[in-house]
């Protein structure tokens, strides 16, 4: 499976994103994250570490979550990029949108209890 | 995925500078765009490029390349497909991506990193391939896109 939503503490959910985010599976992304939102949680962490790549509709993916997260008074933040990944967050400015942490469990730790 | 694609590899013979060329046709679905990814850079893994940017460069401009062609070239019209060409040689991968579509003009698309244009959730796409790839062209129409990866 691509995506897995994991409740890691009360209020927090961990999306893992296997493989890759592009504009073939981004849909599937957006549901599972809008449904968690819709069902009460709005502070989210995409972890990143298991992921080889992402294209431009992927970040616009994420772009657009954030945006509808922070509507709610919640906030999204990502984790486990590698250098090539950070360096596309780097090159596009999105490092300048989003908390981005070296690890997951540094984004998790970033949410107050 | 049942997929239709079916990935032509052509050896060409001694004495020129490409060593070989792979041809695919994809259907226009944005469904195949990771599949066919898969396949070019599966024969791209023990070539010019090292295995790094072929799993983060190539696969990545060539994402943007396909789903461009895909979506505004052939409109996912399910009729038309995209066609690419890969030629590898020892200095160099060049991907011609090839769609049926009017073309467009990539002078006219704005930079994205602007900040009225940072939190919008399209126009990246000619930005990422610019920034991964060593050279970029279209043909006149614009229709056709050709990146240039050199070894490394």
């Amino acid at each position: 499976m691509a995506f897995s939503l994991t409740q890691k503490k009360p209020g927090v959910v961990m999306v893992g994103v296997d493989g890759q985010l592009i504009v073939g599976n981004r849909q599937e992304l957006k549901q599972k994250v809008l449904d968690a939102l819709d069902g009460g949680t709005n502070r989210f962490v995409i972890d990143f570490t298991r992921t080889g790549y992402i294209d431009s509709s992927g970040l616009g993916v994420l772009v657009s979550l954030s945006k509808k997260i922070r509507e709610q008074g919640g906030d999204l933040r990502l984790a486990g990029l590698n250098d090539d990944l950070q360096t596309l967050f780097e090159l596009t400015k999105l490092d300048t949108l989003f908390s981005i942490a070296k690890t997951p469990e540094e984004a998790l730790a970033a949410f107050s209890p | 995925m049942t997929t239709p694609l079916s990935l032509h590899v052509r050896r060409c013979g001694p004495g020129g500078e490409v060593e070989f060329e792979l041809l695919l046709d994809v259907p226009s679905d944005l469904k195949y765009v990771g599949p066919a990814v898969e396949l070019i850079a599966e024969r791209c893994r023990h070539g010019a490029l090292s295995p790094r940017r072929v799993e983060f460069n190539l696969r990545t401009a060539l994402a943007e390349a396909l789903a461009n062609a895909i979506a505004y070239g052939n409109r996912q019209d399910p009729s038309r497909v995209v066609h690419v060409r890969v030629e590898a040689s020892r200095a160099w991968l060049r991907i011609h991506v090839t769609d049926d579509g009017a073309g467009f003009d990539p002078a006219v698309v704005p930079d994205p990193t602007l900040p009225g244009h940072l939190e919008r959730e399209d126009g990246r796409g000619l930005f990422v391939l610019r920034s991964l790839v060593d050279h970029v062209t279209f043909n006149e129409k614009g229709n056709s896109v050709c990146l240039t990866l050199r070894a490394g």
